[in-house]
């Protein structure tokens, strides 16, 4: 898909951006640049759609060599997010979301519907389309930016600290939101970042670099595991490298398989009573196939028992719940973050899989902490 | 209380003359801004593209600023003669500064994010200019007119000493008659709305150009 050869930048006044980079990088892969400033991150991306020429080497896109192509036509099939969202403020929505559209020519009825498309994609309402970027918050506004990239569909695409700007919770559900388009539409990202933990979340491979040359290039699990030298392990910094090995757990891992819940249309004494049984402070609601519509807890059911008789009508429909596969690392950082007590796990198809509770956290940081319990044995003997 | 009604009576027999001197003097500012609009705004968006040309240009503009209006429509008259034509240069020359300067801030205030991430979205050079700088900068480049304008019209009552009429002419008639207080004034009077009127109105034309407020995006 993408290929540099043997690429350097060099400057007229003797500095040295890029230094002999070589990479190969695969169709519908995520690729993380990373490095402190000035390694010549952005550089190398920006040289993929010649914002600045190449000194020496090759760069191939799809097999082409991109100095031989026009860079205007190159611009407009490359996708292009930068931090600073760069929404055209006189234009609507609309207009902004299809503006290669507009520079392709494409005829108005194609672009209306494209616009629709894509902001169904991340789920904002039509009304939107005909708003001006200023009447946006800054997620909604990098949200357009990126549909913006996406609009005349390229394999590839360049992101330049796209959720840099944004404050962190805002920038944790677009990254989330982010990572699911991606796998969704199979796009070839280029994603410049200088946050490893944006870099470990999203990467499929990252990419350190430094003073123009890349360190190390691997998946976020190998670089976890295996950093190549002294400065990557800097870098990635001596906490996340004691995580690294519970980091790669799954949540599927240790979550509980038998969360309590009860059926749509249960009535809602009998759900009371389920929780008098079962000892629960809260229920989650799942219909016929497992498939979890929502959750009520004690406190919901003490302020409408009068006026509720089945649990539809109390439930809230708004779960937090996260995917069977994703990090624990980053499910513990939601639950403390948003002050949960627990958290449903569901699949692709929100079918109900299980449920990580603070109780099983507390579990796993006392295994963090005691091991297996070999290691509290040994404290106890020290101390006797 | 005599100068107010010699000056009613003036008016009154003579309203059809102060009108067409009105629109003449108008037509004659309007020709001149506009005329200097035409290389002045080019001139502005070369000089925000190629920033070393910027000082000299502003420079030199600055300088035909400060030449009496009176003593370069003098000079001008040596080469055009009398008439019309000379005042519609002198103005051309006097509209340059305000419009070529507001054109350079106008193009230089647009931000550098908007046009990069317009560049990189595969627009041309001009395509940049039509679709993003020019209607960003527009209101600012409204506002170089605006100036010029109304500097204009007070430039163009000099015209009538060089035979350019207008309402300068009118004026000019009242200062060489004796008693020519309302004369004057119904020179300046006339002169004096048609700038206010032109101020308003442009100021009106600008807010309406103005693209909507950019934010910066909100980080908490």
């Amino acid at each position: 898909m993408l290929e540099f050869k043997h690429v350097y930048k060099k400057y007229a006044d003797g500095t040295v951006a890029v230094k002999d980079l070589n990479l190969k990088i695969n169709k519908g892969e995520f690729v993380c640049f990373i490095g402190p400033s000035g390694c010549g991150k952005t550089t190398t991306m920006k040289m993929i759609n010649r914002l600045i020429d190449v000194t020496e080497g090759t760069i191939l896109v799809d097999g082409k060599d991109i100095t031989n192509q026009d860079p205007v036509q190159l611009r407009r099939s490359i996708g292009y997010v930068i931090q600073q969202i760069g929404l055209m403020p006189h234009m609507t929505i609309k207009e902004n979301i299809v503006l290669v559209g507009t520079l392709l020519k494409w005829p108005e009825e194609k672009k209306d519907r494209r616009a629709h498309e894509l902001l169904k994609l991340v789920d904002m309402p039509e009304e939107y389309l005909d708003r001006y970027p200023h009447e946006l918050s800054g997620g909604q506004q990098q949200r357009i930016g990126v549909l913006r990239a996406l609009a005349v569909n390229p394999p590839l695409i360049l992101m330049d600290e796209p959720f840099g700007a944004l404050d962190p919770i805002t920038r944790d559900s677009l990254q989330e939101e982010f990572k699911k388009l991606q796998r969704e539409l199979d796009k070839t990202i280029i994603f410049v970042t200088h946050d490893m933990d944006e870099a470990l979340k999203l990467a499929d491979k990252i990419v350190i670099m430094r003073s123009g040359e890349i360190v190390q290039a691997d998946t976020p699990d190998e670089i976890l595991r295996n950093p190549a030298n002294e400065f990557v392990e800097e870098f990635l910094g001596r906490e996340r490298l004691i995580q690294g090995k519970p980091d790669v757990t799954t949540v599927k891992q240790i979550m509980s398989t038998s969360p309590v819940t009860v059926q749509t249309a249960t009535p809602l004494k009998e759900a009371v009573s389920l929780m008098r049984d079962r000892r629960v402070d809260s229920l989650l609601v799942v219909d016929e196939d497992n498939v979890l519509k929502g959750f009520f807890d004690i406190e919901m059911v003490n302020l409408n028992h009068k006026k509720v008789t089945i649990v539809d009508e109390l439930m809230e429909t708004n779960v937090f719940s996260v995917a069977e596969d994703s990090l624990l690392r980053e499910t513990v950082h939601k639950i403390l973050r948003r002050g949960m007590k627990y958290v449903p796990v569901v699949d692709d198809h929100k079918h109900l899989k299980g449920i990580v509770t603070r109780a099983t956290l507390a579990n796993l940081v006392y295994d963090t902490i005691w091991g297996d319990g070999t290691e509290m044995e040994e404290n106890s003997r020290v101390m006797e | 209380m005599e100068t107010v009604e010699q000056f009613i009576f003036y008016v009154s027999q003579n309203s059809g003359y102060i009108w067409e001197q009105f629109y003449r003097h108008f037509l004659m500012a309007a020709y001149g801004v506009l005329f200097s609009a035409i290389f002045s705004i080019p001139l502005g968006i070369l000089i925000a593209k190629y920033g070393k040309l910027s000082s000299w240009v502003l420079a030199i503009g600055s300088i035909i600023q400060t030449v009496p209006a009176l003593g370069a429509m003098a000079v001008i008259m040596i080469a055009m003669g009398l008439g019309t034509n000379t005042v519609i240069v002198t103005l051309m020359l006097y509209s340059i500064l305000p419009i070529t300067q507001n054109t350079y801030v106008g193009m230089k205030e647009v931000d550098k994010n908007i046009v990069e991430a317009g560049f990189a979205s595969g627009m041309t050079r001009f395509q940049l200019l039509r679709m993003v700088e020019l209607p960003l900068a527009i209101s600012v480049i409204m506002a170089g007119l605006r100036t010029a304008l109304v500097i204009g019209i007070g430039i163009v009552a000099i015209g009538a000493f060089v035979g350019a009429g207008g309402l300068g002419a009118i004026i000019l008639t009242g200062t060489n008659a004796t008693n020519g207080t309302a004369i004057i004034l119904a020179g300046a009077i006339p002169t004096a709305l048609m700038a206010i009127i032109v101020d308003v109105f442009m100021g009106w034309i600008e807010k309406k150009l103005q693209p909507a407020k950019v934010d910066k995006p909100k980080a908490a």
